[in-house]
């Protein structure tokens, strides 16, 4: 967890100038939540075989960073420093299981398939990162915005592995069959898919083939932007 | 630094509004929770019938389900020996707990579903994936022999190799119109690699062999426990 804490002054209650941008740009990029922080790696591998699921999930964590952010910060200066990370831990248990009640409402399939990731978005690493780096140390408005930009910043990531690894695992997107030979995978299709050639690469669907995607963009990622390598 | 005191007092205040709040969406969030629990449990069985109805259960709303369910599905609870155990509701039995006891005293849940003066059962099977359970129903025409369609539920095999048994609406469909007699005798349905007879075998899904043998074990053990009932029934009619 990063011990430094990163403060930011802006004087209206809720504005969305330059420093707000930022805060949305940087996750996506160059302090991204996954690739430079290495953090949330974990349910990174379990959730993107497939994209549904994927997505729901950059949406949940989207969600509870930013709303944990703006809770975190709105009561920093009443929190004891003694039990800081209880408070921290009790404000995000609560609001995932907020979140994991209203998937179980209107999304009962989804709420099947991801009951259990939802529940350790608790444990994933990005959301008490920010709390402990931004929220306990900056207004309510910035460190919404930050958490929201931070799950943003994971959401794409998670979506860009699943897509890939739907794809070439099942030669699928969203469960709509795209490539591949036709006669057999066939799921829910009503066109003909393209290269029928193309064989499902079963690889692609096992954990081991997200670490490598990750690898890969985080390869093109430093290849592009030099002031991330590490020189040391 | 906060005193003792005041960290004592605000954990309190914290838990209790945690709890009132998580207390609140529970409240408000029942209905629907209740509504879902009971619609998917009778979408998944009448997934099996998914052709005959002609259109996917898993789509429709929770009230159309539970409405089909109650007013065309007949529910039935038999032992081994193809009695039939009287003021128990099919959907009381779970296999999970029944699998747990000794043969002799397991029941089994079968739903009739009855559609233009012809019944179809709806079979529950359960058995062993690779990685954990796996689960289907198994739909049978009042021939008692020949298969109308098929389900597939599974706790935790790979996606796009074992999890095809759910995902690929092929699977299930390849079980259709296979037999499970053989002049008479009880064989069941195989799941194997380039399968040949067209009555008795279905392809197996590359990269995925032991949830395949899984399904063929399932299918087998499954079906066999209302093979009793089933020859009841034919010796009456």
């Amino acid at each position: 967890m990063a011990a430094t804490q990163e403060v930011i002054k802006s004087e209206p209650i809720i504005s969305f100038g330059k420093q707000e941008k930022k805060l949305i740009k940087d996750p996506l990029h160059i302090n991204n939540p996954i690739t430079v922080q290495i953090l949330g790696v974990c349910s990174a591998l379990a959730v993107t075989t497939m994209l549904k699921p994927a997505l729901i999930m950059g949406i949940a964590v989207t969600l509870v960073t930013g709303f944990s952010n703006l809770v975190i910060s709105l009561i920093r200066n009443t929190i004891p420093k003694q039990i800081r990370m209880i408070v921290q831990l009790v404000v995000i248990a609560t609001l995932v299981t907020i979140v994991e009640l209203v998937l179980k409402a209107y999304s009962f399939d989804v709420w099947k398939q991801l009951s259990v990731f939802i529940g350790l978005i608790i444990t994933n690493c990005i959301v008490m990162g920010r709390l402990e780096a931004f929220a306990m140390a900056n207004k309510p408005w910035p460190s919404f915005v930050d958490g929201i930009g931070n799950g943003l910043g994971y959401a794409w990531i998670l979506i860009a592995i699943a897509g890939i690894r739907e794809l070439f695992g099942r030669g699928a997107l969203l469960g709509y069959k795209i490539i591949g030979p036709s006669e057999e995978f066939l799921i829910n299709t009503s066109s003909t898919p393209l290269l029928s050639w193309y064989q499902p690469n079963g690889l692609m669907v096992l954990p081991a083939s997200a670490m490598v995607i990750i690898a890969v963009i985080i390869w093109i990622q430093r290849s592009k932007e030099k002031s991330l390598v590490d020189i040391s | 630094m906060f005193s003792t005191r005041y960290v004592y007092v605000y954990t309190l205040i914290l838990s209790a509004f945690a709890a009132i709040s998580l207390a609140f969406f529970i409240t408000i969030f029942k209905p629907l929770h209740d509504s879902n629990e009971a619609a998917s449990k009778k979408k998944d069985i009448l997934s099996s019938i998914a052709g005959e109805l002609g259109q996917d259960p898993q789509l429709m709303s929770n009230e159309d389900v539970i409405k089909l369910f109650d007013e065309k599905v007949e529910q039935l609870v038999i032992d081994a020996k193809g009695n039939i155990i009287k003021d128990v509701s099919a959907e009381d039995i779970s296999l999970a707990t029944e699998e747990k006891k000794p043969l002799e005293e397991r029941r089994y849940p079968l739903y009739i579903f009855k559609s233009k003066g012809s019944s179809i059962y709806l079979t529950a099977v359960r058995g062993n994936g690779l990685w954990d359970k796996i689960w289907g129903t198994i739909a049978i025409k009042d021939d008692m022999n020949t298969i109308v369609g098929a389900s597939f539920g599974h706790q935790a095999e790979t996606p796009g190799l074992g999890a095809e048994i759910k995902d690929n609406a092929n699977f299930p469909k390849s079980f259709i119109g296979k037999e499970i007699f053989k002049d008479g005798e009880y064989v069941s349905v195989k799941v194997m690699k380039g399968a040949s007879d067209p009555k008795h075998q279905v392809d197996a899904i590359s990269g995925a062999t032991i949830t395949s043998v899984g399904v063929s074990e399932m299918m087998y053990k499954g079906l066999n426990s209302y093979v009793a009932y089933f020859n009841s029934i034919k010796n009456k009619g």
